[in-house]
């Protein structure tokens, strides 16, 4: 794998986190939700366990289920006994092919912001409800850290300066053309001082 | 001109320049003003909300909206939403009593449960799902603020710092308008408002069952535990499951608070977050040598205060 692969990389970040996290609590399957930053849906993005083959990509709308209540109110929760909900258990099973009898749920939060939900399905059963959210939400917190550097190290990437003058000549056409405006008066005295470099 | 039946706190505010007219008051000449003081007797439970149903108390649910026809809701004042007008500028307007995420019904239920007189309205201020809610917050809560709510429960918090210093303003607000923030505290290591502020009531969870036990937490920022931990709550289509979280720890103190004020209606916000100390499970008077309510046995509770006490090993 080339070093330069960040999309692999995120790729097994997500799924090392839902591997941890349904091992963690010894559940049926454990998935993380992207959001759309241009719809607001919430789309599958790693599955381990119930689902795993058919879910990646599916989308729910905006605030629909429990990872709509955590992505909406930014705050980890249980639900118990959902399985016992007519409504719940029909939207799941039609969805996923699997409907859980607990649900436990945490945000994803990067750059200050929700990017997405952490989900645990029918965990083993432990001592107690309040220390399974903090791990959860402390394990969730450090997901969140790691998907931010990423973002980091794709935006400096993006950022890197265009080695091939042509190519950077030929975007910086591209970029005049299109402007309703005029450009910014700092930039054409840098281009300038740019041609006077180039001209020695 | 406002009417004279208007309490103090909601009169009109004199347009002040900073300092022109001065904010003081020549005491020689003209008397303070009488104000009906709710006194402070021997704080108990009982003192606090016993007999009370939260009648003539209006609480605000500032949340993901509030289904108005699930049973455990039994109606709603009024609901309102955030929604965006020409230009992409925000403002409240009236919607249909819905709740499409659930959040805020599971809310609202809770404090209905507690306090089943209280007059509740929804705010809708999430559910869009996109990743800027922090701004139909602000405007939101800005508007809950002025439309005279005795209480707003707020179940949510925004982690973006650039919201910290008008949220702020905002609760500052909302204090002096004698209009108490009740607001969830994040159980997450991560900087989130405005639960943090010294001018709300900040709520984390216990694990007890009882709907009415309640800690003081002598080291805030968190103030107060309430029951939030296999919570019933309200859900859509009728139903009902139980949930964990702060989100309906909150709505507990929420529910307690306009019991209170429904029987001491002249309580400040900082009164009112007095006696909900005074009366927490673990608080005692110095005339008192017991808490509030007795402690199971087989529970250590660190944090009983023994006001006057020296705890010598």
């Amino acid at each position: 794998m080339s070093p330069d692969d960040i999309d692999g990389t995120e790729r097994r970040l997500l799924q090392s986190i839902v591997e941890v996290a349904r091992h963690m609590f010894g559940a049926a399957a454990s998935s993380i939700f992207l959001v759309d930053p241009d719809t607001g849906d919430l789309v599958f993005e790693a599955v381990s366990g119930e689902g795993e083959e058919q879910l990646v990509g599916s989308r729910f709308p905006a605030g629909t289920g429990i990872a709509g209540w955590v992505a909406a109110s930014g705050q980890p929760m249980v639900a118990d006994d959902v399985s016992a909900v007519t409504m719940f258990a029909q939207d799941a099973a039609e969805s996923t092919g699997y409907v859980p009898r607990t649900i436990m749920a945490a945000p994803l939060i990067r750059f200050e912001q929700c990017a997405g939900v952490l989900e645990v399905l029918d965990r083993t059963a432990s001592r107690s409800e309040l220390d399974d959210m903090d791990l959860l939400g402390l394990f969730a917190t450090q997901a969140g850290c790691a998907l931010e550097l990423m973002l980091r190290v794709r935006r400096s990437h993006g950022q890197e300066p265009d080695r091939d003058p042509q190519a950077l000549l030929r975007r910086i056409g591209e970029r005049l053309q299109g402007r309703a405006v005029p450009p910014d008066a700092a930039a054409v005295r840098l281009l300038a001082l740019a041609d006077d470099l180039l001209a020695l | 001109m406002t009417p004279a039946s208007t309490p103090p706190w909601r009169r009109e505010r004199r347009a002040h320049f900073p300092g022109v007219p001065a904010w003081g008051l020549a005491t020689s000449r003209q008397a303070p003003e009488r104000f009906d003081v709710s006194p402070l007797a021997e704080v108990s439970k009982e003192w606090a909300w016993g007999g009370a149903d939260g009648a003539g108390v209006r609480v605000c649910v500032v949340d993901t909206g509030v289904d108005a026809g699930h049973p455990g809701i039994g109606g709603l004042e009024r609901s309102y939403q955030v929604v965006s007008v020409d230009g992409g500028e925000l403002s409240v307007a009236e919607c249909e009593p819905a709740d499409p995420a659930g959040h805020g019904t599971a809310c609202a239920g809770v404090i209905r449960s507690i306090a089943p007189a209280a007059a509740l309205t929804s705010l809708r201020v999430l559910t869009d799902g996109k990743t800027g809610t922090g701004d139909a917050l602000m405007t939101g809560l800005g508007w809950a603020i002025d439309a005279g709510f005795d209480l707003v429960n707020l179940s949510l918090s925004t982690t973006r710092s650039d919201f910290r210093g008008s949220l702020q303003d905002l609760a500052d607000r909302a204090y002096f308008r004698r209009c108490l923030l009740v607001a969830a505290a994040h159980n997450m290591p991560v900087v989130s408002f405005p639960w943090t502020f010294s001018s709300v009531v900040s709520v984390a969870s216990h694990d007890e069952a009882d709907p009415m036990t309640y800690y003081y937490n002598p080291a805030p920022p968190a103030e107060f535990h309430a029951r939030g931990v296999k919570v019933p709550v309200a859900w859509p289509g009728g139903r009902q499951i139980r949930s964990t979280g702060n989100s309906f720890a909150a709505p507990h103190i929420t529910g307690i608070c306009a019991l209170i004020l429904s029987k001491h209606p002249w309580l400040t916000p900082f009164q009112l977050k007095t006696v909900l100390y005074l009366a927490a499970d673990n608080t005692v008077t110095p005339n008192t040598v017991t808490p509030n309510t007795v402690t199971p046995d087989n529970v250590t509770h660190s944090t009983v205060t023994h006001n006057g006490e020296a705890h010598v090993p």
